[in-house]
């Protein structure tokens, strides 16, 4: 993967040749091997592995999912364009198609209520803040879409937690005679349950009513299987456990992704699960039910993927995936957001170099002693 | 004596634009980023600081043939700490409100390096008049970078403009705050290093153009 990552965009221009000149010696830096893979193609098989959350996108959220791609889209080819301007740079890189990965995954982690106009400034500070400074594509300490996010999320806080139901669930509340705007995501759900489920066991003299409360909220909870397939409150192209597995499954086949830090996060988000239930009890949640709510799914196939914010080395991909794992759950659990992929992979990706350095693989026959 | 003008001049236009202390020399941050969420905070921010830097220039170079080399940095921070106490006591009783919004960072333009920098390089080497033209050139280049990181964060964190004893002017109309369209993001600490980032990177931009405008 490594070596995909470092396979120039452009071939360099052959040497001019002198007429007559004899054989022509080519001094080189390494790489001196490469093959046919290009930036461009590994952006269009992740764009291609993306289209079945993008289906599901458009399913459960119908215009508003396309509105938002486009813009964050075009949010973040605009300032890929004028960043190669201000550097003096050729327009090359718009067609490699990275910024249109980057402005999918943000788009795709948006809720669907979100002003166009607000996921157009994300796109444009995802490129702008977190990959032109400094130096663009492969130079970024921070995965691009997570920093546009996180940036929405403090400019614009209300918006990015306004969260509607999505077209299927609006036909069912509607015959319901239930006129909703907005929608609990199931890990805001399962974070309040949480809430009462403890109120209840500290506050003996209201433990009925949070009981009652707690009860109402289990109500309301979405079963497994339509978590699974995402048809719950949540952001764009998050929801659907069952599409992202299906990009995610072509990515990690095409070897476009590598499947180590899927499946560490994902053994990470199980084994932290397991052990709250058995240790934390009434309230925690199935781990299934980790597994398939909030970006998780999404997050572990198609963001702890990215090649430039996670280690090189196979074991700091380990590390990577499950301490990715670990802190969605810790946050998820003990920290104050109901979701927290993109605390996670922030943290995760400023921790890189540290992980990349502790896990140097040891040359053939050992180290050189002095 | 024409020539003396001249330079002195210069002095003032180089604090202002090419040796601005904000975008160029990236000095005195603290306030750069604290105060900046709101015009008014920038701009008696950057007065108070204007006000101590001519004085403290004044009186260095008036003295500079007194001061004894080796004491000359205690000098200075007296100097500056004397005008820094007049122009906080001052803020407290005529801008009460906005004196208590700058808080702590009045006092500490004592040890805005800034200022220091100023005596240390100008004002203990040369005239009065130099003096004085290159603090009030850094002065003005101060406030303006002030004021720039001031109107961007303002306008787009609370869609309006405060101007020192007139009510707040609303730029963008009550819908941007109101639906929550404002960038609460840019009136909190990290969108005044975004800005910072930005202002100077275009100010970059620029004199990068116009150093290739003057060679070619």
């Amino acid at each position: 993967m490594s070596e995909a990552a470092n396979v120039p965009e452009s071939k360099p221009a052959p040497a001019k040749k002198k007429p007559d000149a004899g054989p022509e010696f080519l001094v080189s830096a390494a790489p001196h091997l490469s093959d046919s893979v290009t930036t461009r193609g590994i952006m269009f098989e992740v764009i291609l592995a993306m289209l079945p959350l993008f289906v599901v996108a458009l399913y459960m959220y119908r215009l508003n999912a396309l509105i938002l791609t486009v813009a964050t889209v075009v949010g973040c080819l605009v300032a890929e364009a004028v960043a190669n301007w201000m550097r003096g740079r050729s327009q090359a890189s718009l067609a490699d198609g990275s910024a249109i990965v980057t402005g999918m995954i943000l788009a795709f982690s948006l809720p669907a209520s979100i002003n166009p106009y607000m996921a157009f400034i994300g796109g444009a500070v995802a490129i702008a803040l977190a990959k032109a400074v400094f130096g663009g594509l492969g130079n970024n300490l921070f995965n691009p879409a997570m920093v546009g996010r996180a940036f929405l999320m403090i400019c614009f806080p209300a918006a990015m937690v306004a969260f509607t139901p999505t077209a299927p669930m609006k036909v069912d509340l509607e015959a319901r005679g239930v006129d909703a705007v907005t929608c609990a995501t199931p890990l805001y759900q399962a974070a309040k349950y949480a809430e009462y489920v403890k109120k209840a066991a500290v506050d003996e003299a209201n433990a009925e009513k949070y009981r009652r409360q707690a009860n109402e909220i289990r109500a309301e909870m979405p079963g497994q299987w339509q978590l699974f397939v995402g048809n719950v409150g949540g952001c764009v192209g998050e929801t659907s456990a069952l599409a992202a597995l299906i990009g995610g499954l072509f990515l990690v086949i095409r070897r476009v992704a590598d499947w180590r830090q899927p499946v560490g996060v994902l053994a990470g988000v199980i084994a932290f699960a397991v052990i709250a239930k058995l240790v934390g009890g009434e309230g925690i949640q199935n781990p299934l039910y980790y597994l398939n709510s909030g970006a998780l799914m999404f997050g572990a196939f198609f963001i702890a993927t990215d090649y430039v914010g996670a280690p090189l080395t196979a074991r700091g991909r380990w590390i990577f995936g499950v301490c990715v794992g670990v802190l969605v759950m810790l946050i998820r659990l003990f920290g104050a957001y109901p979701e927290g992929f993109m605390f996670a992979i922030l943290i995760m990706n400023a921790l890189t170099p540290l992980i990349e350095r502790w896990t140097v693989a040891e040359p053939f026959g050992g180290h050189a002693s002095a | 004596m024409a020539d003396e003008n001249g330079s002195n001049l210069r002095q003032f236009k180089e604090g202002v634009l090419s040796n601005n202390p904000v975008l160029v020399q990236l000095l005195g941050m603290c306030p750069v980023l604290a105060v900046t969420n709101s015009v008014e905070n920038a701009l008696v921010m950057g007065m108070a600081a204007t006000f101590v830097v001519v004085m403290s220039n004044l009186i260095t170079s008036a003295l500079r043939h007194h001061i004894k080399p080796h004491v000359r940095i205690l000098i200075f921070t007296l100097t500056i700490a004397t005008f820094v106490t007049i122009a906080d006591l001052t803020l407290k009783a005529y801008m009460y409100q906005v004196s208590k919004q700058l808080g702590a960072f009045v006092p500490l333009i004592i040890v805005n390096c800034m200022i220091i920098c100023r005596a240390e390089v100008v004002a203990i080497k040369n005239g009065v008049g130099r003096s004085l033209a290159d603090a009030f050139g850094i002065g003005i280049g101060f406030t303006l970078a002030l004021l720039i990181l001031g109107v961007v964060r303002e306008w787009l964190g609370s869609g309006t403009l405060t101007i020192p004893g007139l009510e707040p002017f609303h730029v963008m109309p009550a819908a941007f705050t109101e639906n929550g369209h404002n960038w609460v993001i840019m009136i909190l600490p990290p969108g005044a290093f975004l800005t910072l980032g930005v202002v100077v990177a275009i100010s970059n931009q620029i004199r990068a153009r116009h150093a290739k405008g003057g060679a070619a």
